[in-house]
């Protein structure tokens, strides 16, 4: 046994409101930046649709991910190592920016400038690649709550596969937002594509990060990862992707995106997992059996043996707490209510859903039924094949019995609870119909419905005793002293980075507004308020007595 | 003047290239990459650039051979001289016409295809006309003068690949290269312009091949503590390990 830690995250897709307020938030922290602009670290894409990039989920056009070979052993689907090197001077499988969407931005200087006309002046257009004038024809979310969906649709690679059952009618459509991150496999095949090494997984928190520095540009992760999840930015010719916001991570704060959630939908959370059965369970002959072989590879923190193991394995001891408190432990192991995307691409995915009731619950409120009705919802789970069956699509390889476990599960929640809000005596049998005690479905209700922040976020810091260090509070010495002096030997610039620190941005914006060139000359006497504890006034708190006056 | 083109500026440019990459890679890791614009264009890609870049392969290979093996040897081994040049002709002529090809194409490209041009930089031009120009001489060297042996038959292996190995011996010997017909000096200067320019521009993709990939795990697990935030802990204060 071989104990790590993952930071995962659950969303429950009943909450989404398909704001992308996640993804806008998103946005303005990591990818507002030139050279990003077509990219979405994080993106809500409504299903039925064709995703972001179009078509994404083909895997045998694009090639993504794993699968296994004829000797049953588990291979890139991109080909192996000499092909990726042999097709390395013009990757087969990129999308083309086409796929993603043109940016652009308007023109809206001819607003101000227009002379006096006729007509009102028009803010056109301009693509953010070629700089022309462009006709807008897709966007990251173009068919947005199935806008034009009637005419794309049918080309969603989900609804393929169940497609001889499904007239794409409006009347007879169901929908539902699928937000969408990295998902920090623990088989990555992005990493393992990068010719140069320079996508990691951290031993620590398994975060899938790029190492900036190492990247040569060849993009064949982009073309690796079946989520299509790492994007290629287009004026530093370097690829980049998802961080889980692990600057925050690791001080304990949840990802942006999850901050910022208005339908609060998003859990993270820490999963111990046996590395050892990672390879096994990813190499699972049977594409349904892929759910729950993962599930196999998660350990209960709760085991004696496995917190001995963890704890051999270097996890400090609030952190083995936190995976037990781990809302995500809950989900998936527990209530069984989390499913993972896209098992079949075999990358272990850390980023799980709840798949939603309310395509089911919306069908049986239109009939007039009661929508909270225990046999009148199980009932619709039954009947409602395409609408689960799509589910099933996109989260267990297409097995329909745990989806409809989970939906079941969720239905027979929202009928046990009605009773208890309307001051009715709680149905035992309800429960009991999913396999569930009253308590368990109560305690699923708690958090699922209320659960606060820190119930939904329990994020371990990075350790405490590392914390002064990684928060870079620069008190330890003095800030000239990083870079060890070298900034003396090649100029001002050389040597190790300066650590990002709110007293560096100080000192740079102070340099750069000072009339003189250098830094000022009686910096060495200055005190740096920021850090000053308030006891006693250390020197140079005050200017210099004038002693011969 | 010979001593001055064919000593002084050959060394001042190799040691550009040398003294620039490591340069370079100590202060602009970042800035390391193929800078690909494949995302831009790839129908006009996909022919091009493998034609270029393999037929370039071959053209270093041919280069490595013919300038660094001396002739000495390839006759020791019983390769005769019409043998050599039979073979070294005709593998210079498929490798060469290969990336002279590939070049013009992804010229053509850069320039027609309106958001690859507007991603080349003034560094990309300079380099492009240099390349060009040598990997036009080097074609000329090869059909003029080893096919139609314009302005009488040479040898270069007696001239400028020994004046080469001398070159790189640190003891040149600059009248070698000056008997040799004017093309090869021109090729081998402006050859020389393009290794002093090579570390400035995104050529430097050349040194990160990733041969590497070939051997190593396919996860690369690292790990946070090596370096706690965005600066190296200094020396003598490395963490004590468990």
């Amino acid at each position: 046994m071989r104990v790590m830690a993952q930071m995962a995250m659950v969303m429950n897709l009943d909450k989404c409101i398909g704001c992308h307020t996640c993804s806008v938030t998103c946005k303005q922290a990591w990818t507002n930046r030139t050279g990003t602009e077509y990219i979405w670290f994080n993106n809500v894409e409504t299903r039925p649709g064709l995703g972001y990039p179009r078509t994404y989920e083909d895997q045998e056009k694009w090639k993504g991910g794993w699968e296994l070979n004829k000797r049953g052993r588990l291979v890139l689907k991109g080909g192996g190592r000499f092909k990726k090197l042999f097709t390395i001077f013009s990757n087969p499988k990129l999308p083309s920016i086409g796929e993603y969407y043109e940016p652009w931005t308007y023109d809206y200087s001819t607003l101000t400038d227009a002379p006096a006309q006729e007509h009102t002046p028009v803010a056109r257009p301009k693509s953010l690649i070629s700089g022309k004038d462009m006709k807008i024809e897709w966007s990251a979310n173009w068919d947005d709550d199935l806008g034009g969906s009637t005419a794309t649709a049918h080309r969603d690679p989900m609804l393929k596969k169940i497609a001889d059952k499904v007239k794409f009618e409006f009347e007879q459509t169901f929908m539902f937002y699928l937000p969408r991150i990295c998902e920090h496999c623990l088989n990555p095949s992005c990493a393992a594509s990068c010719p140069s090494g320079a996508i990691y997984k951290r031993v620590e928190d398994g975060i899938v990060l790029v190492d900036q520095d190492k990247c040569r540009g060849w993009r064949m992760c982009v073309s690796g990862c079946p989520y299509k999840k790492i994007y290629f930015n287009h004026k530093t010719g370097k690829a980049e992707k998802c961080t889980f916001c692990f600057p925050r991570i690791e001080v304990g704060l949840p990802t942006v995106c999850s901050e910022t959630c208005v339908g609060r939908l998003r859990y993270i959370g820490l999963m111990l997992y046996d590395a050892d059965k990672v390879l096994a369970a990813a190499a699972t002959e049977d594409d349904h059996g892929l759910y729950e072989a993962q599930r196999e590879v998660f350990l209960d923190p709760f085991d004696p043996d496995v917190m001995r193991e963890a704890e051999k394995a270097g996890i400090a001891r609030d952190w083995i707490e936190a995976a037990q408190r781990s809302p995500i432990y809950a989900l998936i192991n527990t209530y069984k209510v989390a499913l993972p995307l896209h098992p079949e691409y075999r990358t272990m995915p850390m980023v799980w859903y709840i798949p939603p009731l309310s395509p089911v619950v919306d069908v049986v409120q239109e009939t007039g039924e009661d929508a909270e009705d225990k046999g009148n919802l199980f009932a619709a789970i039954d009947a409602l094949r395409i609408p689960i069956e799509y589910l099933a699509e996109l989260f267990t390889a297409g097995d329909v019995g745990p989806v409809d476990a989970v939906l079941k599960k969720l239905a027979a929640m929202r009928c046990y609870m009605r009773d208890i809000n309307m001051g009715r005596d709680p149905n035992g049998a309800i429960p009991a119909a999913v396999g569930m005690s009253e308590e368990e479905m109560y305690d699923m209700y708690r958090l699922l419905a209320i659960a606060k922040y820190d119930e939904r976020y329990v994020i371990p810091a990075a350790h405490a005793e590392q914390a002064h260090s990684l928060e870079e509070l620069a008190t330890e010495c003095s800030v000239s002293a990083y870079g060890g002096g070298q900034q003396d030997l090649f100029g001002e610039g050389s040597g190790a980075p300066t650590p990002i620190a709110v007293e560096n941005f100080q000192m740079l914006q102070e340099r750069q507004t000072a009339d003189t060139l250098a830094s000022p000359a009686d910096k060495d006497k200055r005190v740096n308020l920021l850090n000053w504890d308030g006891k006693g006034s250390p020197a140079g708190l005050f200017p210099p007595k004038k002693t011969d006056s | 003047m010979n001593e001055f083109l064919f000593i002084v500026v050959p060394y001042v440019c190799l040691t550009t290239f040398v003294v620039g990459h490591v340069w370079r890679y100590r202060y602009d890791k970042f800035g390391w990459t193929t800078r690909s614009s494949q995302l831009y264009e790839s129908r006009l890609l996909r022919i091009g650039s493998p034609l270029f870049h393999f037929g370039m392969l071959g053209v270093v290979g041919g280069h490595v051979i013919g300038l660094l093996v001396p002739q000495s040897w390839t006759n020791a081994v019983g390769i005769s001289e019409h043998t050599y040049h039979v073979v070294a002709v005709a593998g210079g002529l498929l490798a060469g016409v290969a990336a002279l090809v590939g070049m013009v194409i992804l010229i053509y490209r850069r320039r027609t295809v309106g958001p690859v041009f507007s991603a080349t930089t003034r560094m990309d031009k300079v380099m492009y006309a240099f390349l060009a120009i040598v990997i036009t001489l080097g074609m000329w060297n090869t059909i003029a003068g080893s096919i139609m042996t314009i302005g009488g038959e040479y040898n270069y292996r007696e001239g400028v690949s020994v004046w080469y190995r001398s070159f790189l011996a640190f003891q040149p010997d600059a009248s070698l290269m000056a008997q040799a017909p004017l093309g090869f000096q021109l090729h081998a200067l402006f050859a020389f312009g393009l290794f002093a320019l090579w570390p400035f521009t995104r050529l430097v993709h050349v040194f990160s091949a990733p041969v590497g990939y070939l051997t190593r795990p396919y996860i690369v697990y690292r790990t946070r503590d090596e370096q706690l935030g965005s600066h190296r802990p200094r020396r003598g204060w490395d963490r004590i390990s468990p």
